[in-house]
């Protein structure tokens, strides 16, 4: 059962320069259990999905068309009253830079139990007992006295970890990691995509991890929904997306280096555009080896070419099945 | 080949004081970089790994001398760094300038806003008055060229640049002066997947093409593995193993770079990862554990790893560990 679907979802920001189209037309849907992985570089859209799952889209930025849907319900329809209870209870996100996303005047203890006293209305006692449980879930270590600490008393890694026990707890159904370990070192990176792959297995949660590391996304999860310049270029099962990639998810492969082995990187030509001024037709052409003239006319639609995978080309079918 | 740079016991303790504005007492020292040693020969990639707070930027700065070392030895082509660039003359230190440069990690901050890329790049031979004024337009040309830029961007300035072009910039700015030695440092972190592969190319293709010798700094695994001949392993200010590419992650010995390298995703569903887990994180180079550095950390440790510091050995041609324990890695 689709837990989220998001349909023909159009986020803009209005800024002097001009309108940027963030995300332009996105639609794909992250069944209940399931762990889906965002990839994209900078500037794709991955990022302001999430944002505008949550209502929380910075401003000069606005939700400008489509559909959100919730276990069915249109978030875009909810009150401001209800988006409350629906972030953290229904939807959470870890942030990428856990440094920042931790108040540095407050205790862990205070500023964790406060989530727990606004959405459930206990003592703080008992809040405060929610939380060092919560805190043991992601083996924080010391939790009795860690509550007692401020921010800066704990490592980049601790405090992701701290980051992820808040966003749990209020049992969300979905959780976001937006690039959650992008900041932190290889050693820890693999702490904490461990703990995220214990979490998930234990409760069923469902997870979207948001990222631009093939790497860590070929090593946690199922399905991927591929970004560039605000569309979607595809969506595939892992296996599906490395065997018969979009061309674009093909160069991005190719670019990277592999610590399993020694090549020529095949690099990808130019720089991602720029979104006030976003190039027509298939967004990717300007950089693409196989763009032929239909690309640079006609955006090619996100197309079912079997088994649940989606592919936004004009090309793939002859490239991959020979026409 | 003979060895372009030789590094002996090179020492650099960043003082911690206390607080205070008057009389501040130096309480303790961070042992940013402990006693390293290595040579990089001409015309060789060398790629220092480690993880943040390892020592290798501070490494990569103390051979520029843009941090004065504790103590120590540089060696450049048999010229004491340290001398020349501590107390020589002011052609001495050109000189050596000249031949030694550094690419930084951020090139949003290191070009000055207010240049136009000609004068950034020609800024090298105002300095360094290798080239008469005449030769300048056709010389940064051919720079912006070499490095993937055409003739007209230089006349932008560098706010008109994404950030890959920017690092092209920073690379042609390096080569104006003619360097025989680069230290490049995270060269490609802030930037885009697709836009690493083509700063990193363009390393690449320097040291083939005009046998540029460079010491590649990075915390990416994946990035060294392609760029370099020789590796080095820093962890907590020291170097704990060392080997050509292929020998380091093929078959490497220490078990800091075992779980390091273990611990890289590798973007292909079909191979398994197999993460050897470290518990805890790097401790303070303040009060650095005592014997083996990782010792806390190690699955092996053993009291003789808490009691005495393990030296470098050779345990294959040209591969050095330290660790008491490396011939049962082997």
């Amino acid at each position: 059962m689709d837990l989220l679907k998001i349909e023909n979802l159009k986020t803009y920001f209005f800024t002097e320069a001009g309108v940027v189209k963030a995300v332009d037309d996105v639609s794909f849907s992250v069944k209940a259990g399931a762990t889906l992985g965002l990839v994209g570089e900078s500037g794709s859209g991955k990022s302001v999905t999430t944002q505008s799952v949550l209502r929380i889209v910075p401003r000069p930025g606005k939700i400008v068309g489509g559909q959100i849907l919730f276990e069915g319900e249109d978030v875009l329809l909810k009150t401001e009253k209800e988006m409350k209870t629906f972030r953290g209870r229904n939807v959470s996100l870890i942030f990428q830079d856990p440094t920042t996303s931790l108040n540095p005047l407050f205790t862990i203890g205070d500023q964790l139990a406060d989530i727990v006293i606004e959405h459930n209305d206990v003592k703080k006692s008992e809040a405060l007992e929610h939380v060092i449980t919560t805190l043991r879930r992601v083996h924080l270590p010391d939790q009795e006295e860690a509550v007692y600490n401020y921010p800066h008393q704990f490592s980049g890694g601790m405090k992701q970890r701290i980051c992820i026990a808040r966003a749990l707890l209020l049992n969300p159904q979905l959780l976001f990691a937006d690039e959650p370990t992008s900041n932190l070192d290889v050693t820890i990176q693999a702490q904490i995509i461990t703990l995220l792959k214990e979490l998930q297995e234990e409760i069923g949660m469902t997870l979207v991890m948001i990222t631009h590391d093939m790497g860590v996304v070929a090593d946690m999860c199922k399905w991927v929904v591929v970004f560039y310049a605000g569309n979607i270029m595809e969506i595939g099962s892992i296996d599906q997306i490395f065997e018969d990639p979009h061309p674009y998810t093909e160069a991005l492969l190719k670019a990277v280096p592999r610590l399993d082995q020694t090549r020529r990187l095949v690099s990808i030509p130019g720089t991602i555009p720029n979104l006030i001024d976003i190039p027509s037709g298939c967004r990717f052409h300007p950089r693409c080896q196989y763009t032929i003239d239909a690309c640079k006319n006609i955006r090619p639609p996100v197309e079912d070419v079997g088994d649940g995978h989606f592919v936004s080309c004009h090309r793939w079918r002859e490239l991959h099945k020979g026409g | 080949m003979s060895s372009l740079l030789e590094v002996k016991n090179l020492v650099k303790y960043f003082p911690v004081h206390s607080r205070g504005i008057l009389r501040k007492k130096v309480v303790a020292h961070v042992h940013a970089v402990d006693h390293i040693n290595f040579t990089i020969k001409e015309g060789e990639t060398v790629g220092l790994v480690g993880e943040s707070g390892c020592g290798k930027t501070t490494t990569g700065k103390l051979i520029l001398y843009l941090e004065k070392p504790t103590s120590g030895e540089i060696l450049f082509e048999n010229n004491d760094v340290i001398h020349t660039l501590g107390s020589g003359s002011k052609e001495e230190q050109l000189k050596l300038r000249r031949s030694m440069q550094m690419i930084f990690q951020n090139p949003y901050a290191s070009l000055d806003p207010r240049m136009t890329v000609f004068d950034i790049i020609s800024e090298a031979f105002k300095i360094h008055r290798h080239l008469p004024k005449s030769e300048w337009t056709e010389r940064v040309y051919k720079l912006l060229r070499l490095v993937g830029l055409e003739e007209y961007h230089a006349e932008r300035y560098p706010h008109e640049f994404s950030g890959g072009q920017r690092q092209r910039i920073c690379v042609a700015r390096v080569l104006a002066v003619e360097p025989q030695f680069v230290i490049a440092d995270e060269p490609v972190s802030s930037l885009d997947v697709s836009i690493r592969a083509q700063i990193l190319n363009l390393l690449i293709d320097l040291q083939k093409e005009t046998g540029l010798t460079q010491l590649y700094i990075s915390h990416d695994l994946s990035s060294v593995r392609q760029i370099s001949q020789n590796v080095l392993v820093m962890y907590l200010g020291e170097i704990v193993e060392s080997a050509p590419t292929e020998e380091l992650f093929d078959h490497s010995v220490h078990p800091y770079t075992r779980a390091l390298i273990s611990a890289v995703p590798i973007p292909d569903p079909k191979r398994k990862m197999d993460i050897i887990l470290l518990p805890g994180e790097v401790p303070s180079a303040i009060n650095p554990p005592s014997g083996c550095r990782f010792h806390p950390r190690c699955q092996y440790a053993t009291p003789k790893c808490t009691a005495e510091k393990p030296v470098l050995d050779e345990v294959h041609a040209d591969h050095f560990v330290a660790c008491h324990y490396s011939s049962h890695f082997l």
